[in-house]
């Protein structure tokens, strides 16, 4: 498994109005999918994160932070146990979250 | 909306003229929210005095259930809700609440609004005020009973609603009542306690305890004040609420509940300033009247019990022919004080489920069984389980046979399948690791009901961050889950308590990573069965040997 | 400039706050001066023949100023964030403890949610911002009409729980 120490980071925030989960992707939409999201690293992360603040402070997400990520077959997946249950669903109940395949 | 009547309080046109402005005041708040008026840090506050949180998934709404009592149309409406805004289930709390996990911020006026259908509302089920006010499950039907805690918990409800001096305080605020010889509510891990008592010729008094919390620093209850007169309940409660909102501790959210305000300050200091403050608000103005008391106390008479003998021959004939009734029925009924009557617990805890989840199809039985069998209320207990409390013995056997048509007829209630457990990782957002699926491996691992009658009473208790929801510190066996570095650890403690002899446990070995918990748990179980005296629960014997004897026999160390 | 609101509208402010600045003279008229200038310049102050207003942030209590309330017209109590509530208290303390009857006022950070609990605990008025949404704090005191519990303002008890709340009678 590859370490948080690479330093590749994703955004993440809940949406405002439904409470669910998105990840910053491209053209600085925000997306259901982990898997879609944009990695930065380094400056440009710190740089993505303003421009996710930026979306905050207009009412459509909350909480904006970054996220570490390791890259499995090119497609990003998050390092702690937290994101990544945050990133499917919960671990007990395959059946809900994005990890059941439903629309969210 | 009608309501059977059986103990339970009934709103008036009045409360539900406040519900329903509640509920408005809280749609223009969303409105502000969405429209940029109120900023995050602004509203937060505002929605968590309501009972939403922002958690991993959604949003999480904890819906209100005073002092644990609901009737079947309001556990219908549950259901209802848990169908059409959530995913068709809801988890019933160790605060005795319900919780919804996949909750959008645009529907909860409209959820608001069915709850208020029903006389329900999240009001003050979160945020830095005074919570939902707790007590004994088995209020008004335990044979121990000496006063019914449920008319001052209703009391201290209505006190507590929107009181516009304690609804910012440093930290929340949680009160417990019990009204039995036993106590059930577990008052001395509450930032107040109380034990209301027969003081002779009628008369009510209560002995008061404050400063009880698990947590970061887990301190039991210390007595403040004993015998105080009925009349002078809410004047009391008002002393200590001011003496904390304007010294408690706002610089640090770990040390503001008012548990650090006891320890630093000294309970004999802080008693003379409570008192001083007593003594000035003492007065007609928070005197509680008799006749309030008595016309709140008429909402929670006794149903109508018919006249039954004391043995019921089809309850002892189903005993003697049906021995998975006749365990079933030792496990999950206790002693009613009507004669004929039983009180049950009906488990939220089938091995390998997930403790205290219920599908709507699920609360829609049991709501339909209350109707049936219990005068058509029932009770959420603070283990994460429903109770019938007014059930005739004659018809024991029909109800377990209808809880067995939808899963809800598992006999472990105090064995070690009853497991409390928080959310934890999957789906708190404060959650350092996950509970859960530790305890579905835990329960369906001792599934087997000869082992678990075997090993008798077991109270494991298992939370997924310091903030201690699962009761930890009070468990028998108390599992914590950290994160170090990014991995989940786990921290077992024995010994704990959370009942009238409540200690915290003890550490028993070094922390262990998800994958050893289990087998540590099986090892302490093994440990307890090889040491135990005759007529010992797990938490005698440790008590008697103390944590080095499981301990070494554990983790095979001395160390 | 920050509006001051009394039963819900907008109302004239007469009074002008002093600095701790020992160097600024205090201008005629009515004046509010914090704790520390009352400490500091009590004699000077009092020999004064205008109003004095005093200004005690969130952790001075009401028991600071319970000896010199005959002094004061009015107390100025500062939330620092909406969330610390020892306002609400200190004001109440004022009111049923210390006997005080001019004006308590609230200022800092406030919202218009917490509007019906100053006025249950004794203000009677409130400095907001000018960029204030005004409906919101006029609506906030109609929002409710009934309370559980005794407190200050003008209400009509229906027993000793419950209150019907009067939004024109405070």
């Amino acid at each position: 498994m590859a370490r948080p120490a690479d330093g590749l980071k994703v955004v993440s925030a809940n949406r405002l109005d439904s409470g669910a989960v998105v990840w910053l992707a491209a053209d600085d939409q925000w997306q259901h999918h982990i898997a879609v999201a944009s990695v930065f690293e380094g400056a440009t992360a710190e740089a993505a994160l303003e421009r996710a603040k930026a979306s905050a402070a207009t009412g459509v997400v909350v909480d904006p932070s970054l996220i570490d990520v390791t890259l499995e077959n090119g497609a990003p997946r998050a390092v702690r146990p937290r994101e990544r249950i945050r990133s499917l669903g919960p671990s007990v109940r395959a059946d809900l979250g994005v990890q059941a395949g439903r629309r969210q | 909306m009608s309501h059977l009547q059986a103990g339970h309080y009934q709103y008036d046109e009045i409360d539900r003229r406040f519900l329903t402005e509640r509920v408005e005041q809280f749609r223009r708040q969303v409105e502000r929210r969405i429209a940029g008026e109120l900023s995050e840090a602004e509203f937060r506050p505002i929605r968590l005095m309501n009972g939403l949180y922002l958690q991993l998934h959604a949003y999480m709404l904890r819906v209100a259930v005073p002092y644990g009592v609901l009737s079947s149309a309001q556990l219908r409406q549950l259901a209802s809700i848990g169908r059409q805004y959530d995913r068709g289930y809801g988890h019933f709390t160790t605060r005795q609440n319900l919780q919804f996990n996949w909750i959008k911020l645009v529907d909860v006026p409209a959820i608001l609004n069915d709850l208020a259908k029903v006389d329900m509302h999240a009001i003050q089920t979160s945020g830095n005020c005074i919570r939902n006010v707790t007590t004994d499950q088995f209020a008004g039907a335990a044979a121990d009973e000496v006063v019914d805690p449920r008319v001052y918990a209703e009391i201290i409800r209505q006190w507590s609603t929107l009181h516009p001096e304690f609804t910012f305080l440093p930290r929340k605020f949680k009160i417990a009542i019990t009204g039995a010889t036993t106590d059930r509510a577990a008052i001395a891990i509450h930032d107040v306690g109380i034990r209301a008592r027969a003081l002779g010729q009628g008369a009510v008094g209560f002995d008061i305890f404050v400063g009880g919390g698990l947590g970061r620093s887990p301190f039991l209850a210390k007595s403040l004040r004993a015998e105080l007169p009925q009349a002078d309940l809410l004047a009391y409660l008002e002393a200590i609420l001011r003496i904390y909102n304007q010294y408690g501790r706002r610089d640090n959210i770990y040390k503001a509940r008012i548990k650090i305000l006891v320890h630093e300050v000294g309970i004999d200091a802080l008693r003379e300033q409570i008192d001083a403050e007593f003594e000035r608000i003492r007065g007609p103005k928070y005197r509680l009247d008799p006749e309030i008391v008595e016309s709140i106390r008429a909402h929670f008479a006794s149903p109508p019990f018919e006249d039954l003998p004391a043995k019921s021959p089809a309850f002892e004939a189903a005993l003697a022919r049906d021995a998975v009734f006749a365990r079933w029925a030792e496990i999950n009924t206790v002693a009613h004080r009507q004669a004929g009557y039983a009180a049950v617990t009906i488990s939220l805890k089938p091995p390998g489920g997930i403790p205290g989840d219920a599908t709507s199809d699920q609360m829609d039985a049991v709501a339909d069984l209350a109707e049936r069998f219990s005068f058509g209320e029932l009770r959420v207990t603070h283990e994460q389980n429903l109770v019938l409390a007014h059930v005739r013995r004659d018809d024991l056997r029909a109800l377990w046979q209808e809880l067995g048509k939808h899963g809800l007829d598992t006999a472990n209630a105090g064995l070690i399948g009853d497991i409390i457990a928080c959310p934890g990782l999957d789906y708190c957002a404060l959650a350092s690791a996950r509970s859960i699926s530790l305890a579905q491996q835990i329960s369906a691992r001792f599934a087997d009901p000869e082992q678990q009658h075997l090993i008798g009473e077991l109270k494991i208790k298992m939370s997924g961050c310091i903030n201690a929801c699962g009761h930890h510190h009070v468990g028998h066996i108390g599992v914590l889950g950290v994160d170090k570095h990014g991995v989940e650890t786990y921290q077992i403690t024995v010994g704990g308590s959370a009942a009238d002899d409540a200690v915290l446990g003890a550490v028993v070995g070094p922390a262990v990573g998800y994958d050893e918990v289990v087998a540590k748990i099986g090892r302490l179980v093994d440990a307890y069965l090889e040491l135990r005296a005759p007529g010992e629960r797990f938490v005698d014997t440790v008590a008697r040997l103390g944590v080095k004897a499981f301990r070494e026999k554990a983790y095979g160390t001395a160390a | 400039m920050a509006l001051l609101l009394k039963d819900g509208a907008v109302a004239e402010d007469a009074w002008v706050v002093v600095g701790d600045d020992d160097a600024a003279a205090v201008p005629e008229g009515a004046v509010i001066v914090s704790l520390d200038r009352w400490r500091r310049d009590r004699a000077a102050l009092s020999a004064r023949n205008t109003a004095l207003g005093i200004r005690l942030k969130s952790s001075q209590l009401a028991a600071e100023i319970a000896a010199d309330l005959d002094r004061f017209t009015l107390v100025v109590l500062d939330f620092p964030v909406f969330r610390d509530g020892r306002p609400f208290s200190t004001a109440r303390e004022l009111r049923e403890h210390h006997g005080f009857t001019g004006e308590i006022r609230a200022s800092g950070h406030v919202l218009p949610d917490q509007y019906q609990f100053l006025v249950r605990t004794g203000f009677n008025t409130v400095v907001v911002g000018e960029g204030a949404n005004l409906a919101s704090w006029r609506h906030a005191l109609s929002e409710i009409s009934v309370a559980y519990q005794a407190a200050l303002s003008a209400e009509q008890p229906l027993s000793n729980l419950r209150r019907r709340l009067d939004p024109s009678g405070s």
